[in-house]
């Protein structure tokens, strides 16, 4: 059996040094998505962060190969006064990859390829973020809010990227309160592994002065 | 990496870049000074290379905190951290594409502010080679500073108070070198240890910065 693409063994995530989730485990192979559920504030962007490695875990381990996550925040990434393919064509050298046309081509955004980016609209830009998934290369994509902004078509646009990416021998883990019509997902309510209140938190490497 | 610095010097030259301020900056200061002082070349030459370096040091100030501020604001820097590039190697490019945008136009345009404030023809080779060595450090310090308050809102002015006391040796070995060659003395000494400052800046401060990066992308 080939080991799991990402494995989270009894995970807590802390955020201004509380502990938003924890006690959470789980598996995912390649070619899974995994669905993040939860109210506001429960830490779905703490723990994706986490798994991105952007911050340390507070107890736990997360077990993946190196290399192998591609993040899409909230936020973009985008420079306003380069155009699309420029934005495109620089994550695509960074990562090492190529496929700036087929990305393009994937978010319907080659008629818009010599645009400056600051001129597109929310969804546009939006559609940018997500085509530089497809150039990272990186078989781990970890998506927060992904379709925020996005109308119906550029959602279907999106799911139809991460159904090929899956299919391809891709995961993807994320946040969304959309409905992504993904049948194949799993479904993950974060409720459960809710921290228990009040009991505050160091985390790993913790400093004061930093506080 | 090559990327990166690409990305960051086509930035600086689009519009809202800011490509330019710092000359114009320094233009202004080593302009101002002969109005506040007196133009008499008795009272400029002596503060000349003083002025010079602080206003190398003024200007190279005013976009320091674009390095990483501009892309903590729309997510790149959290991209960035993933990326294939380690962060240290990011503070490294940016210090550099920070280097190229600011200083290098202040080290060419420099001989013609020295003439502004009448510094003698013998100390103009030593002016722009002190700049040279000395304002690599000015940038990788910054980058430094940047990283440190690249949360932070209005992060600019503590950035000032952050940095500027680590530039007083940078200054007082700069400004040396160009004194003692003004004065027709050997500079080779002063020239010296602003290459060794710059050298120990360059090798230690990219890892510092990396590491205050992280600590602000938690």
């Amino acid at each position: 059996m080939t080991p799991a693409l990402l494995a989270v063994h009894d995970l807590a995530v802390a955020r201004g040094g509380l502990r938003a989730v924890e006690g959470l485990s789980f598996t995912l192979d390649r070619g899974q998505a995994l669905i993040l559920r939860g109210p506001n504030g429960i830490g779905k962007t703490t723990l994706l962060r986490t798994i991105a490695g952007l911050q340390p875990p507070v107890a736990g381990r997360i077990d993946m190969p190196e290399d192998c996550v591609a993040y899409a925040a909230h936020a973009d990434g985008i420079k306003t006064t380069l155009t699309v393919a420029e934005n495109l064509g620089f994550w695509a050298q960074v990562f090492g990859g190529g496929g700036v046309d087929d990305a393009l081509a994937a978010m319907d955004l080659r008629a818009l390829a010599d645009r400056a980016a600051g001129t597109l609209s929310a969804g546009q830009k939006r559609r940018l973020g997500l085509a530089r998934l497809l150039v990272t290369g990186r078989p781990l994509w970890i998506l927060d809010e992904p379709t925020v902004s996005l109308d119906q078509a550029s959602v279907a646009l999106f799911a139809a990227a991460i159904r090929a990416h899956l299919a391809s021998g891709g995961a993807a883990v994320m946040a969304t309160h959309i409905d992504l019509s993904l049948s194949e997902a799993r479904h993950l309510d974060l409720t459960r592994f809710r921290a228990v209140p009040g009991k505050p938190s160091i985390p790993a490497g913790f400093n004061e002065a930093f506080a | 990496m090559i990327a990166l610095l690409k990305r960051d010097l086509v930035l600086a030259t689009r519009a809202g870049g800011g490509f330019g301020l710092a000359v114009a900056f320094f233009l202004i200061l080593c302009s101002l000074v002969p109005f506040g002082v007196g133009p008499q070349s008795a009272t400029l030459r002596p503060v000349a290379p003083g002025i010079l370096w602080v206003g190398a040091l003024l200007s190279c100030l005013l976009s320091l905190d674009r390095i990483f501020a501009l892309d903590h604001e729309d997510g790149s820097l959290d991209l960035l951290a993933t990326a294939p590039i380690p962060l240290e190697g990011v503070v490294a490019i940016k210090a550099l594409a920070h280097w190229l945008t600011t200083a290098v136009p202040l080290i060419i345009a420099a001989p013609l502010f020295g003439v502004l404030l009448q510094l003698p023809a013998a100390a103009m080779p030593m002016l722009v080679a002190s700049l040279a060595i000395g304002t690599p450090a000015l940038s990788v310090l910054g980058a430094f500073g940047a990283a440190v308050t690249v949360g932070l809102r209005r992060g600019g002015l503590l950035l000032s108070l952050l940095v500027l006391p680590l530039y007083i040796p940078t200054l007082i070995f700069g400004t040396e070198a160009i004194r003692r060659s003004a004065e027709g003395g050997q500079a080779g000494v002063a020239l010296m240890l602003l290459a060794g400052i710059s050298a120990a800046v360059l090798a230690l401060v990219p890892f510092a910065a990396a590491a205050a990066l992280r600590i602000n992308l938690r």
